[in-house]
């Protein structure tokens, strides 16, 4: 046993790192496939829309932690290959933004109101020019509060990561806990460094919503 | 030849039988007002001139070249045939400059640095050239039709549709919208419409059509069609429109 002390402090910032990247690439990946799902969701072809619905339902109706113990546990005794954990747990996040986000986008889409589509298409624009310029920015400003409120749970829910090994945030909490048998301390620590990035979000978020407001 | 040739068009929502055996023939230059009472298939047959609905049976010619919703060409068909709605449809999230210019720009029809003249001659012809910078919001509902009616005059359209576009302006904001499509009629716009307005009906009109349970039931020059209706159904609907 040892004392909680600056080592441990430092292991939170290397681990917190980690959390960021795991975010980052949950979204770089993630957001374009969001795009593709929401499309796919309410494409004019009936079995496109069936297959993403029933891939929706899958993924909606499956843990996140069982998701990320399915890639990383299960899935090599499919595929014979262990992904090492960095690519497992990014595999999981980013399909689960993908579903979700995807999701939230198709919502934005659909609260937009089917006459836009036709004034844009009566004036003679193609269907990607009708949703890039007319539908798109107008669902984006719909969408944007649930989108950044999901950003907000995608950060918090990197901390399952911990379970498969992989350190990050609370991973790094769970270490020092057991060496220094502070939890109280310790996880005080983690959750207010959860909370000093998440709350920031949310008024951001709110502050966006009030700018695109204002701008029309 | 006819610019717009209708034969013999058929539309069904279902079971349902919206337009029966419709044919109506508009030369260039005319002035075509449609009435009827609301279900009678006025407002589908203008949709399915600019092909937002498919047909069933029948054809439509404009320009001589058959239209329906699953033609090829339909966007660049679109381009030149321009419909105004009774709801506006502005984009909420553009400027009236942005509005009337995003069509021509992304249709090519015009370069960016040209767009703004283009807008203000639109906007000049429907008498809001100081709305340019307004967003939709900001204006009245006769304001925001008139833009809607600038944005289709930007595409140059060589024909253009009205449906029942003061229907949903409150009583003392139609004239300005109505003193808008008379001027376009002056200039020799080819205009189809869908209107409750009889008086424009009358004086603007040089043909009248009217609807009923989906087929034409009377058609006409308007002195002859609102003076001397010859169905009961017609007379009917004139005399119920008058109060």
């Amino acid at each position: 046993m040892r004392t909680f002390g600056t080592i441990d402090l430092l292991a939170f910032a290397t681990a917190f790192q980690y959390t960021i990247l795991l975010v980052v690439l949950a979204l770089i990946i993630g957001a374009p496939l969001a795009l593709g799902f929401a499309m796919l969701r309410v494409s004019r072809f009936a079995p496109l829309r069936w297959l993403s619905a029933a891939f929706l339902q899958v993924i909606q109706g499956v843990p996140l932690l069982a998701l990320l113990m399915f890639i990383y546990f299960a899935l090599p005794t499919f595929l014979g290959i262990r992904l090492p954990p960095l690519l497992a747990v990014t595999a999981a996040f980013t399909l689960y933004t993908a579903v979700f986000l995807g999701e939230i986008w198709r919502g934005g889409i659909e609260a937009v109101k089917r006459t836009q589509w036709e004034a844009a298409a009566c004036l003679g624009l193609g269907a990607w020019q009708q949703f890039r310029h007319v539908i798109a920015p107008q669902a984006l400003k719909i969408a944007l509060p649930a989108s950044v409120g999901f950003l907000v749970q995608l950060i918090k829910g990197t901390s399952l990561a911990a379970i498969v090994g992989f350190i990050e945030l609370t991973r790094a909490g769970q270490l020092s806990a057991a060496a220094t048998l502070q939890p109280l301390l310790v996880y005080s620590i983690i959750a207010a460094i959860y909370f000093v990035v998440c709350f920031p979000l949310t008024q951001l978020s709110r502050r966006l919503e009030a700018r695109l407001n204002g701008a029309r | 030849m006819a610019l717009v040739e209708i034969k013999n068009l058929r539309k069904t929502f279902g079971k349902l039988e919206v337009i029966k055996d419709v044919s109506l023939t508009v030369e260039q230059g005319d002035i075509v007002a449609i009435i009827g009472r609301s279900g009678s298939g006025k407002s589908t047959l203008l949709r399915c001139i600019n092909g937002l609905e498919d047909i069933q049976g029948g054809s439509i010619t404009v320009g001589g070249r058959d239209v329906s919703a699953k033609m090829a060409g339909l966007k660049e068909y679109r381009q030149r045939v321009g419909i105004v709605f009774q709801q506006f449809n502005l984009f909420p999230h553009m400027n009236v400059l942005k509005n009337v210019t995003l069509a021509p720009i992304l249709t090519g029809k015009i370069k960016k640095p040209q767009a703004r003249k283009l807008a203000e001659d639109s906007l000049t012809t429907v008498g809001l050239l100081d709305k340019i910078e307004a967003w939709p919001e900001q204006l009245s509902g006769g304001q925001q039709q008139r833009v809607a009616i600038a944005r289709c005059l930007a595409m140059k359209p060589e024909l253009m549709l009205f449906d029942e576009v003061t229907s949903a302006l409150d009583p003392e904001l139609v004239g300005e919208v109505l003193k808008v499509m008379e001027d376009m009629a002056r200039q020799g716009m080819t205009m189809i419409l869908v209107t409750h307005e009889m008086n424009f009906a009358r004086n603007v009109a040089n043909k009248v059509v009217f609807m009923h349970h989906g087929r034409i039931w009377e058609q006409g020059h308007p002195d002859q069609m609102l003076g001397d209706p010859q169905t009961p159904e017609l007379q009917a609907f004139i005399s119920s429109s008058r109060t």
